[in-house]
């Protein structure tokens, strides 16, 4: 007999506010999921929609005077939110790593790389300093970086954007953790390095069984390496489903939004890009109702006193969205988004249909 | 564990500042920087205290003869011999005498409302001529570049390298001779330790007015200016100029309190304020040789000093806390 | 590396050059008085200032005489290797008299570096991790009264407080102890309420100062790296944060023994110790113009030596310098 093995995260129902001076801060405001071995899972939405705060608190570095953190986060089975700091160190680096997005900031000015890496190696194994050493070199070059053992005797500023971030990777990888939690990852690099940074987290996942978070605001980062995708708006997820559903039969306006605003290629070329009308809205004091319904352009009466729960669409149970909109108005409003016509346009062809109806 | 990461990874991911994140619903509560930066202050209570008590002082120093005449306090020159005692020691704190007498009879808190005269007269003229000449010279450096700017900024990288005391020092004793110097133009005395003052200053603030003349020239909205056609002086006023009004007071708040302290060393050291003109620092000096049996001529002039310099770096550290909240100073 | 090095001796050159002509200005040049009749003593006669006049070449237009004086104080150039004066009033060379005084002014200034940095580092490092308990808050507030206090003040305090002869608790030795110690250790004795007078200012710039630096430092994005590594939290405060904060400390500590090494004027005087500073002091009473010229001179010129070996020094530190 077979039990399904958990996941190996699994976040519910995760709230994180931060009490300031100006108000409570929501940053997190119930977000749930799970992310099993070995798989990839995308995080997509705005600053400001939390999607960096909860990866933090999922590693424990948001813990402060200030911060109120409720709900479960588990990791292999281990309670993350309520173990001691102790534990958690045990942990960074070790089980679950992460990298950032400006891997210039992001490494120690004064060190060299291999000694930054090395020292990772150090705080988890019980190992000599040339073994680190030894290490920190593997991993540099198993992340591409050719001359690996000059190049681990260099500093920071001495690498070229796309190599820093292989140094991160590396650095991270060089525990074997279980889990990258990748927050934006290729956001400060070139267009045509991003490819290849995605491509090595892929390849070092494959070869490692490591599962991936990424955290990103770019939907074409998650469209190839994600197998699920949840989309975050103002402190919680609006959308999950694996990736071909989102970029297939997407249920949330939001979700349709960050579709539609991504440049393509095979687009004609005098057509509008379609941007999301307004900003992301204040955590401290969130709109009534759907906390998106001051930018959704099928907007309501009652989405303005009601709060969407994320539920499953109908037939697809692991499909979730939270949109107050009935589920046969969506699809319709995405049949006519896909042939090209604009949010506006297809609002109101379809409440007409809908009046008629 | 005080980490402070979450809230404030946050707060600077979004391009906007907390204010406008505070505007949650409808259009965003626009609020001049001005009236920011008041409403912080406001809430920093210990600023406010000591804010209080710079104006309270300089209202003191200001009415310091008509204090006099109130209280029937004596003049801070009329010795009173009467109240040398019968060795010639000066006599402590009394009802006649608030801050007792000094060795020649003279009342210690006339000479000490005197002395705030002095203290607050050459902070403010001090610090307000350097600030002007290095807003001046940065604004120059920093906008015209070219040849003027090297020579600018070569002449206060030098400055910047003399150590400060040493050539007020320098200054002071040299024109201390009775002949003065500059062909008698300067004699030693107020006007000296306001040109030191001036002098130590305006490399200061000429630096970093240059830095923020030549990174403010590269914003946008100096290009929109000049696409408009708009004059160097036009750009120099109306672009630049306002931008520079907050660092310009939080530098000027910092300086004020070193120039105080400035002055009453160099009074102190015989070559500031003369004599009979009463300063803080050289009733300090004089303090240094009867202060075991008199110790009210040192203890009164030092606290006025402390607490006067005191209070301008509060009111100083409050001022930039308020215009930078997001800054590592006090709180 | 080298290339740096070559750049900031160019500079330093450079510097000490325009520092002799602003002296020179400063004390040749700007003094309405005639210095060969300051010299002559009392009612000079006029053979006596004519001879003076010409035996310091005080007869030769400035620019010349601007030109003998870099000869004179430069060490192989000048007639009697380096030279920077005679005194108006002790009636002996400048140059000597301040290097007979050095050592205690290095004395007092190495003694008051220690204690100031052992106070200050550990002050700042804790009120920056421990940011808004109330040991930031006290320590930071008593930080401000120490840096709001003139040093003199301070001193007198401390002398009427602890002075073994007419202080209220008398323990300490005070005013003029220095002077009459003979041994080691009794010098040592006699400096202590100078060290920690000295130290008080300076400790509370310190830690000040680093607390600032720390608290901006642990906000940087190489902190949080360092932490999602799992390091402990102490191999973050130290090697990652105070290690990059304590930079400009080391600047500015170049700067502040430079500084002192030309004389703790203040210090000295309150507490009588014969150093330069001291010497400085007694020469600007009595207007003796070429003594405070010589010892402005040597003051600036360790300034500008310290400035050089720390700009060095943060080359080491600083990787990102070197090029």
């Amino acid at each position: 007999m077979d039990t399904p093995k958990a996941p190996l995260l699994e976040v519910e129902n995760l709230q994180v506010h931060f009490e300031t001076d100006d108000g409570l801060v929501k940053a997190v405001d119930g977000i749930s999921y799970s992310v099993e071995r070995g798989q990839t899972f995308g995080i997509v939405g705005e600053s400001g929609s939390g999607k960096s705060v909860s990866s933090l608190t999922v590693m424990g570095l948001t813990r402060s005077r200030n911060a109120r953190i409720s709900g479960s986060v588990r990791f292999d089975g281990k309670d993350l939110l309520g173990a001691s700091e102790e534990d958690m160190r045990q942990v960074r680096g070790n089980d679950i790593a992460m990298i950032f997005q400006d891997p210039l900031s992001s490494l120690h000015p004064f060190y060299k790389v291999g000694k930054q890496i090395a020292e990772a190696v150090r705080s988890h194994r019980d190992v000599s300093k040339a073994q680190a050493w030894d290490r920190a070199v593997e991993m540099l070059g198993l992340v591409g970086i050719p001359e690996p053992r000059r190049r681990a005797d260099s500093y920071p500023h001495e690498f070229s954007g796309g190599m820093r971030q292989r140094a991160m990777i590396a650095m991270a990888l060089a525990n074997d953790p279980k889990l990258l939690i990748a927050d934006e990852p290729t956001t400060a690099l070139d267009v045509t390095v991003q490819a290849q940074i995605l491509e090595l987290i892929e390849h070092l996942q494959d070869e490692f069984d490591t599962a991936v978070v990424v955290i990103t605001h770019d939907l074409g980062v998650v469209a190839e390496m994600a197998d699920d995708i949840a989309v975050m708006y103002a402190g919680r997820i609006v959308e999950k489903a694996d990736t071909n559903t989102i970029f297939a039969a997407p249920e949330h306006p939001y979700t349709w939004g960050l579709l539609s605003s991504i440049p393509r290629l095979d687009s004609p070329r005098d057509e509008d890009l379609v941007p999301i009308a307004g900003r992301p809205p204040s955590l401290i004091t969130l709109p009534s109702g759907c906390s998106f319904h001051p930018r959704c352009p099928y907007v309501r009466e009652a989405h303005k006193r009601i709060d969407p729960k994320l539920e499953p669409v109908p037939g697809h149970p692991d499909h979730e969205v939270a949109c107050l909109l009935p589920p046969e108005t969506r699809r319709r409003l995405w049949a006519e988004l896909q042939r090209g016509v604009k949010p506006d346009a297809a609002r109101q062809g379809v409440m007409r249909e809908e009046e008629a109806a | 564990m005080s980490t402070g990461t979450g809230a404030s990874d946050l707060l600077q991911a979004e391009d906007s500042g907390i204010d406008e994140l505070v505007a949650g619903e409808g259009p965003v509560a626009a609020r001049s920087p001005l009236q920011l930066f008041w409403r912080r202050f406001r809430k920093d209570k210990v600023a406010l205290a000591a804010g209080t008590f710079i104006v309270l002082l300089v209202l003191v120093a200001i009415f310091a003869p008509l204090i006099r005449k109130v209280f029937d306090i004596p003049n801070p020159n009329d010795g009173n011999t009467a109240a040398l005692d019968d060795f010639g020691l000066p006599s402590g704190p009394s009802s006649q005498h608030w801050f007792g007498v000094d060795d020649l009879g003279r009342d210690i808190f006339s000479r000490v409302l005197d002395g705030a005269r002095v203290s607050l007269l050459v902070a403010f003229v001090g610090t307000g001529l350097s600030v002007l000449i290095g807003v001046t010279m940065g604004m120059i450096a920093g906008f015209y570049r070219g040849w003027v700017d090297t020579i600018i900024a070569r002449l206060v990288d030098v400055l910047l390298a003399f150590p400060v005391l040493l050539l007020g020092l320098g200054l002071a004793s040299a024109c201390s001779t009775k002949d003065g110097c500059l062909g008698g133009a300067l004699e030693p005395g107020l006007k000296v330790v306001i040109t030191i003052i001036v002098i130590a200053n305006w490399p200061y603030v000429a630096r970093i007015i240059r830095g923020q003349v030549l990174s403010l020239r590269e914003k946008e909205f100096v290009e929109a200016s000049k696409s408009l056609g708009a004059s160097n002086s036009r750009i120099i006023f109306r672009e630049i100029l306002p931008n520079l009004v907050a660092p310009i007071i939080v530098y000027a708040t910092l300086f004020i309190p070193a120039n105080i302290l400035l002055e009453a060393s160099l009074s102190f050291l015989g070559v500031g304020v003369q004599p009979p003109q009463a300063s803080w620092g050289q009733m300090l000096s004089d303090a240094s040789t009867i202060f075991q049996s008199a110790w009210w001529y040192m203890v009164f002039p030092g606290l006025a000093l402390l607490f006067t310099v005191l209070a301008f770096n509060l009111v100083g550290d409050g001022m930039q806390d308020a215009l930078n909240p997001k800054s590592s100073r006090s709180r | 590396m080298a290339a740096y090095i070559a750049r900031r001796l160019v500079w330093v050159v450079f510097l000490l050059f325009a520092i002799t002509l602003i002296t020179f200005i400063l004390f040749s040049v700007l003094p309405a008085g005639d210095p060969a009749v300051a010299r002559a003593g009392r009612q000079p006669s006029p053979e006596l200032i004519e001879s003076i006049r010409h035996q310091f070449g005080l007869d030769k237009p400035k620019p010349v005489q601007f030109i003998n004086y870099i000869g004179d104080i430069l060490p192989f150039v000048g007639h009697n290797g380096v030279y920077f004066g005679f005194s108006y009033t002790n009636n002996a060379e400048v140059l000597p008299q301040i290097l007979d005084r050095l050592p205690t002014t290095i004395f007092l200034t190495a003694g008051a570096v220690v204690l100031w940095l052992a106070i200050g580092i550990p002050i700042g490092v804790i009120s920056a991790v421990k940011t808004g308990s109330w040991l930031d808050r006290l320590s930071m507030g008593v930080a401000l009264i120490f840096i709001s206090a003139p040093v003199y003040f301070l001193g007198l305090v401390a002398l009427y407080l602890f002075d073994d002869k007419i202080g209220k608790f008398p323990v300490l030795p005070g005013n003029s102890a220095y002077g009459q110690a003979h041994s080691f250790p009794e010098k040592a004795e006699a400096l202590i309420m100078p060290w920690c007078v000295l130290a008080a200012s300076f400790a509370a710039i310190y830690a000040r100062f680093l607390r600032g630096n720390l608290i901006d430092t642990l906000q940087e994005d190489y902190i949080r790296t360092a932490r999602a590594k799992g390091l402990s939290e102490r191999r973050v405060v130290f090697r990652h944060g105070v290690r990059a904060a304590i930079t400009p400390i080391v600047t500015l500590l170049g700067l502040d023994i430079g500084i002192l090494l030309g004389g703790a004027i203040l210090t000295e005087t309150v507490f009588n110790i014969p150093g330069i500073g001291r010497y400085a002091y007694n020469a600007i009473n009595v207007s003796d113009l070429p003594v405070i010229q010589g010892t402005v001179l040597f003051g600036a010129f360790f300034i500008v030596m310290m400035s050089l070996i720390v700009d060095i020094l943060y080359a080491f530190i600083d990787p990102r310098v070197r090029y």
